[in-house]
């Protein structure tokens, strides 16, 4: 089981963000990311192989009980909710929260409750308020937490609505995101 | 100063523990090998939905209060799906399973998990395209009556039918989507005549077992809420329910790589859950 788990939601404008976030890690970053972006259910997008493109590290979308690697990216994938359950992967067909399924809060909040203070979670563009109460579960658990400067985001509503719920440890403009990770990655595994 | 926090954690995870092991021995309904993130997730929303702050006081209700009970039972087993979810599934089935099974005198077919239905009148719609829905016989189970009521009922939301009357095209549905049901009002009632082969009944994966031989058995995102040990319990119920070259299908997301039945089938194609039964 991977010691820490970086964890990143986000909606309009995430792939652009996603792009520039993924390309920022250095190759030999060694915590897993698992990301929501919210997308529609129908049509298969291509999403993981585009994302993979801009992504010094392998990115895909999980199966259920998949265990998870470190240093490796997982994209949830399309209609279905993503949890952490221990060291692997659990998906579930539940019903949409906040119209999402995919759910960031889903996810953040399961990430917070298997790994407590071991979580970093990371809100950027979107507009709407998926996230907000997932960030502040992580926040509670004593994990890092991280929100796009809404001022430069894409789209501002999601990163506000994260900063309405709870006050994060950082609030960075997207260049400077990969930067920090890269950092609490490297202070964690020393 | 996430002490506190921690201390809720564990004292949850316990009364959690508690709450699934006395329902196992009180009502036999055994969730106890569930996934936990998932069934811990639900649990809370239903405590909140109920105004009952803690697990505890969750437990004495469900437990004394068959009405709650059933509340909670319909909670664990609602799954929001389509109709024709993963249309390419469906187009594969038509395209690789149909000819198998036309070549049987009858077929024998168990959607195990079925929740609401929809993927009950999927399959009938699409049998009785292809003209085998005559000789073939569906088992559609659930383990809440509550469910298996909706599905027999047959009623789904009006707003759906946009999302299922493509999904039905990109599936290889060459008819109007409209013509298999009848809107009224805000909901729509699918015809009677795709019910006549299936048989609504209750059966609990974790307890239960085998009740026939089939031809064909799918069983898509329902093995996701259990944990490795009681997927690998339903894996073996399943195959042991399955004949030799019998068809197996699972969710998209779905894998037979971590199950110990993983070498017993052989792949219908490359990128659907699709499987034959060939050990």
């Amino acid at each position: 089981m991977a010691d820490e788990i970086v964890v990143v939601g986000t909606s309009r404008g995430g792939l652009k963000a996603l792009q520039a976030l993924l390309s920022g890690l250095e190759t030999g970053f060694t915590l897993p990311m698992v990301i929501v972006q919210h997308r529609g259910k129908d049509l298969e997008t291509g999403l993981c192989e585009y994302l993979s493109r801009s992504s010094n590290l392998p990115v895909a979308e999980p199966e259920d009980k998949e265990p998870i690697l470190p240093g490796h990216v997982y994209l949830a994938p399309r209609d279905y909710h993503l949890l952490i359950e221990g060291a692997s992967f659990a998906l579930s067909t539940e019903p949409p929260v906040g119209f999402a399924r995919p759910s960031i809060d889903v996810l953040f909040e399961s990430a917070a409750d298997g790994y407590g203070e071991r979580t970093i979670g990371v809100i950027l563009t979107g507009t709407n308020r998926d996230g907000a109460q997932g960030l502040a579960t992580i926040k509670a658990h004593g994990g890092v937490t991280v929100v796009e400067d809404p001022a430069t985001a894409a789209h501002r509503e999601m990163p506000d609505a994260a900063l309405a719920r709870s006050t994060p440890d950082w609030v960075l403009p997207l260049h400077e995101i990969a930067i920090r990770l890269n950092k609490l990655g490297n202070a964690l595994t020393v | 100063m996430s002490a506190p926090v921690t201390k809720t954690l564990v004292l949850e995870d316990i009364e959690i523990e508690l709450l699934l092991e006395g329902l196992y021995r009180v009502h036999g309904f055994d969730f106890r090998d569930y996934s936990r993130a998932s069934i811990k997730r639900r649990i809370l929303e239903l405590m909140r939905a109920e105004q009952i702050d803690t697990v505890s006081a969750f437990q004495a209700r469900v437990l004394h209060d068959a009405a709650c009970l059933d509340r909670f039972l319909l909670g664990l087993s609602v799954h929001a799906t389509s109709m024709f979810r993963d249309p390419s599934f469906y187009s594969t089935f038509r395209r690789k399973v149909v000819p198998l099974l036309k070549t049987y005198p009858t077929v024998q077919i168990w959607i195990a998990g079925c929740s609401t239905g929809e993927e009950v009148y999927s399959l009938a719609i699409l049998l009785q395209e292809e003209r085998l829905y005559e000789k073939c016989r569906i088992y559609a189970t659930d383990i809440s009556q509550a469910v298996l009521r909706k599905a027999r009922d047959g009623i789904f939301p009006l707003a759906a039918m946009r999302e299922y009357t493509s999904n039905y095209h990109r599936a290889g549905g060459a008819h109007e989507f409209s013509d298999y049901y009848t809107a009224s009002y805000d909901n729509v009632i699918f015809h009677s005549a795709l019910r006549n082969n299936v048989v609504f009944s209750e059966h609990n994966l974790a307890t239960d077992g085998s009740f026939n031989e089939f031809q064909v058995i799918l069983c898509r995102n329902v093995m996701i809420y259990f944990n490795k040990d009681l997927q690998a319990r339903v894996h073996n119920l399943l195959y042991d329910s399955l004949s030799m070259f019998g068809v197996f299908g699972l969710g998209n997301k779905e894998s037979l790589k971590f199950t110990p039945r993983a070498d017993f089938y052989q792949h219908l194609n490359d990128n659907d859950k699709l499987y034959r039964k060939v050990m």
